[in-house]
């Protein structure tokens, strides 16, 4: 956990969050300070309604959690508490797995991405554009996101590589990796297609139309097999092997099923050009937004490919969106499709994504199927269900305290924990700020080093 | 299915020459927004008006007319300030309306000219429970244009506008100076200039009135109603909206007003908790932000708190869907109001921004805003609590017409 290899930081975590280390403001702040400070030592959260989302809610319960990660949960009275435990009574409040984004922009967007220069950029790495200090972050903390997948855009027909993040309290892009077994750090790829990416009138070595922008996607996979299979021939070759291509070698990657190709289209047609190239290449795909999902779902669940849907207030905004719905959800859910939510942020705002889940229960959605789409769904999307997306003994401890039930309207996100560090708390002045917004509510974070406490000292040093 | 939703959808198609008939609408929860809610409701509607109203049990019924029943009933939603109608949901040259870039000052330029009734994004939003919106030109030229106000009956816009020139549409800032202001020449490229383009033309507008004063006909100049339209401004009969979302702007147009003796509607208003109390001291009513609005660039500082500072302050404010050049196409006010009340205004509070106080704002509390006898039968029929998200709308009625409420959109 990259948390604990600079602890100073954690607690210097904003400047204008200066006031977390005084005395307490309140009771919320002095755990906010202790899960800061105090990871070495178990937490029991004691008498929220506990929504692990795998397995039922537990009316009263108990959730301990140990250096990061979640030792035990289950109803009052049934779970041991370790004898150094801290004890956070949380009565009357609602815990829930932290909120998974299986498609967000914050972190400064649109500053990142693949450029104009061509369609097919898959040796872009959106790490190299996010900045991570980028207000959007915290913004996304208030709404209860612990993970996103952070992409660049839909305006070539491969953008590049996404990074799966966690919204750590860290300052730093570095510090918020996902670091995989193999040593990767977990992404996917992004791809297009209908007509963000269609812009020939403008560019001219993109595609003009929907079959060249097939036919193109097509070329660069064949190239790219080709280029993996003269390197397994020529492997002892230093002269015959094929020079490096640092987009080959990613679009390998994802014919190899290493990395999902998150895959962004709209029109019905255009999710079966997805299904199509699936069928040809045989990669993993994730379908992303799928406003008229509800026309082809069972296209969909033959194909077994997972949904990542945005939730819009209006159908429309483009002329691709013109038939989204609420349904959506429910109808991928009976035909027994993987759905997640997204947030799309800046499309929506990371602070209203728990909305998302409540406008598809609203489109018929089971209340069930509406909360995993929030977690454990878009943790499976992402391939790191084994890790977060639910409340279990062994997962990281994401987790969000609610007022009340997460699909009213009238309740708040008041903590979001990451690995155990409390990384927004709404009674915290500094963090209020983002989550309502304000003056100073869209600025960068101010300079997060570990040795400059406020943004002043950080000026007159530099 | 909800049987009820069944029968609200047959009704529906059998209601184009219902609006003469008779209604009873019986509510386990009606908010009448002039007095407290009543349990166990009934609203008795003839001839597109309310008749009367009051609980079930004393109030007379007639026994002939339609039955129509829901958990909740409220005052039909009322948008303060909308593009709905002009800016269309496919965002394709064809259904955007709502902007003319051929002149910076247009305020000739009306509403009622471009409202299409029958755009897809009307019936939507009335399936949500609004029934009354002000819609005109976007808040992205100096004088962009003008509103109308319009009940969402989706028929056209000649039969469906109650006031065909309600507002000149003003935007100060950024979002009033053109990208290209410099090379075009003819737009303002910063604040001061827009305005002093504001200030001149407004003294345009005095003397071409005083000109009309003389009794000399041939004296009187050559019609120009871009002119007319700001004498209208000056009068308050078709007063500005300033569309400010900075407070440098909110101030700007608080000290347009005053050399001008205008009585304006501020919209907008981003940093409005920055300028509060100018903006209590001048009396003018606001037309907030959408509360889930994007916060950035120019609304970077938007807070979700500033609906209850302005309520605490006692200034009168609306809560509008506002304009969208992306997605979403529209934002409904149901929501963008119905999140507020976890953010500092009680339910009451929430529902009178977009009920009540926008019908005062729009100079039409006679006619809607409440459930009064006497006043148009607008009404939202709701399964339960309007503001929570897993509620639907099950019909709304305007002008004692029912139409479907959201499972056709949903």
């Amino acid at each position: 956990m990259a948390a604990t290899d600079n602890p100073c930081c954690q607690n210097d975590r904003n400047p204008q969050d200066y006031s977390m280390l005084k005395p307490s403001l309140s009771a919320a702040l002095i755990i906010a300070a202790l899960s800061a400070f105090a990871q070495t030592s178990p937490v029991a959260y004691l008498g929220a309604k506990i929504i692990p989302v795998h397995g039922d809610p537990i009316e009263q319960g108990i959730l301990v959690i140990d250096a990061g990660k979640i030792v035990a949960l289950g109803p009052l009275g049934s779970v041991t508490i370790p004898a150094n435990a801290t004890h956070v009574d949380v009565t009357g409040k609602t815990i829930m797995p932290g909120l998974v984004d299986s498609h967000s922009h914050i972190g400064g967007w649109p500053g990142f991405g693949a450029d104009d220069s061509s369609p097919i950029q898959p040796e872009t790495r959106v790490i190299d554009g996010i900045d991570a200090r980028d207000a959007t972050v915290q913004r996304a903390q208030s709404g209860g996101i612990t993970t996103a997948n952070i992409m660049p855009g839909s305006g070539n027909l491969v953008s590049g590589q996404t990074l799966y993040a966690k919204l750590r309290d860290v300052g730093s892009i570095e510090d918020m990796v996902i670091t995989l077994p193999d040593g990767r750090m977990a992404g996917g790829v992004k791809m297009a297609n209908g007509t963000n990416s269609i812009k020939q009138t403008t560019h001219a070595k993109f595609p003009g139309s929907r079959a060249k922008s097939a036919a193109l996607v097509r070329e660069a996979f064949v190239a790219a097999g080709e280029y993996r299979d003269k390197l397994a021939l020529h492997a002892d070759d230093p002269e015959k092997r094929p020079a490096r291509d640092l987009g080959l070698e990613t679009l390998v990657e994802v014919l190899a099923g290493r990395r999902t190709v998150q895959h962004h289209t709209h029109r019905h047609d255009d999710i079966l050009t997805v299904l199509r190239l699936k069928r040809e290449f045989g990669f993993n795909v994730v379908l992303q937004h799928v406003s008229e999902g509800w026309k082809v779902a069972d296209q969909i669940a033959a194909a077994g490919v997972a949904c990542s849907l945005i939730v819009l207030d209006s159908p429309g905004g483009k002329l691709e969106a013109r038939d989204f719905a609420w349904r959506t959800g429910a109808v991928l859910e009976k035909a027994g499709v993987l759905v997640g939510f997204h947030t799309d942020d800046y499309i929506v705002d990371s602070r209203f994504f728990l909305r998302a889940a409540a406008l598809a229960v609203r489109g018929g959605m089971s209340r069930e199927g509406a909360l995993r789409a929030l977690t454990i769904n878009n943790a499976k999307i992402l391939e790191l269900d084994d890790r977060i997306g639910s409340l279990e003994p062994g997962k990281d401890a994401d987790f969000i305290v609610l007022s009340g039930d997460p699909l009213s309207a009238y309740t708040r996100i008041e903590q979001t924990y990451i690995e155990g560090q409390c990384v927004f708390d709404i009674t915290d002045p500094a963090d209020q700020l983002f989550a309502d917004g304000g003056f100073g509510a869209s600025a960068p974070t101010a300079p997060y080093l570990c040795c400059y406490s406020t943004q002043i000292d950080f000026a007159q040093n530099h | 299915m909800n049987p009820f939703i069944c029968f609200l959808a047959l009704a529906a198609l059998a209601s184009s020459t219902l609006s003469a008939q008779t209604l009873v609408v019986r509510a386990g929860m009606l908010h009448t927004m002039a007095g407290p809610p009543i349990e166990d409701a009934v609203v008795i509607i003839a001839n597109g008006k309310i008749v009367r109203l009051g609980p079930a049990a004393s109030t007379a019924t007639p026994r002939t007319g339609r039955v129509l029943e829901a958990a909740v009933v409220i005052p039909g939603l009322i948008d303060a300030h909308s593009v709905l109608g002009l800016s269309g949901q496919l965002n394709q040259p064809h259904d955007q309306d709502q902007l003319d870039r051929s002149a910076p000052l247009q305020a000739d330029l009306r509403a009622i000219d471009a409202y299409n009734a029958k755009e897809p994004l009307v019936e939507f939003s009335r399936s949500l429970g609004i029934t009354t919106i002000n819609t005109g030109h976007a808040p992205r030229a100096l004088i962009s244009g003008t509103t109308m106000v319009a009940k969402l009956h989706a028929r056209t816009a000649d039969q469906d506008v109650i006031h065909p020139q309600r507002m000149i549409t003003v935007t100060l800032g950024q979002f009033g100076i053109p990208s290209d202001a410099s090379s075009t020449g003819k737009s303002p490229g910063t604040r001061p200039k827009s305005l002093a383009m504001l200030r001149a033309d407004l003294v345009k507008a005095q003397e071409y009135a005083a000109k009309f004063l003389l009794e000399d006909k041939t004296k009187h100049p050559a019609r120009n109603f871009h002119l007319e339209a700001l004498g209208r401004g000056i009068d308050g009969s078709q007063p500005l909206l300033v569309t400010a979302q900075r407070a440098i702007d909110i101030l700007g147009a608080l000290r347009l007003a005053r050399e001008f003796d205008l009585s304006i509607i501020l919209d907008g208003c981003a940093e409005a908790h920055l300028a509060l109390d100018e903006i209590k001291a001048s009396g003018f009513p606001v037309i907030l932000h959408p509360t889930m609005v994007r916060a950035a660039g120019e609304m970077e500082n938007i807070s979700m708190t500033t609906a209850a500072k302005l309520q605490a302050h006692g200034i009168p404010f609306a809560i509008q869907g506002g304009y969208e050049s992306y997605a979403p196409k529209t934002r409904n006010v149901l929501f963008e109001a119905g999140v507020l009340v976890a953010r500092g205004l009680t339910w009451d509070q929430a529902l009178a921004s977009i009920t009540k106080s926008p019908a005062q704002i729009l100079g039409l509390s006679d006619r809607i805003g409440t459930i009064e006898p006497g006043k148009d039968a607008d009404l939202a029929l709701y399964n339960g609590d309007p503001f929570e998200y897993t509620t639907h709308c099950l019909g709304t009625v305007i002008d004692g017409q029912l139409y479907p409420g959201e499972d056709d959109h949903i």
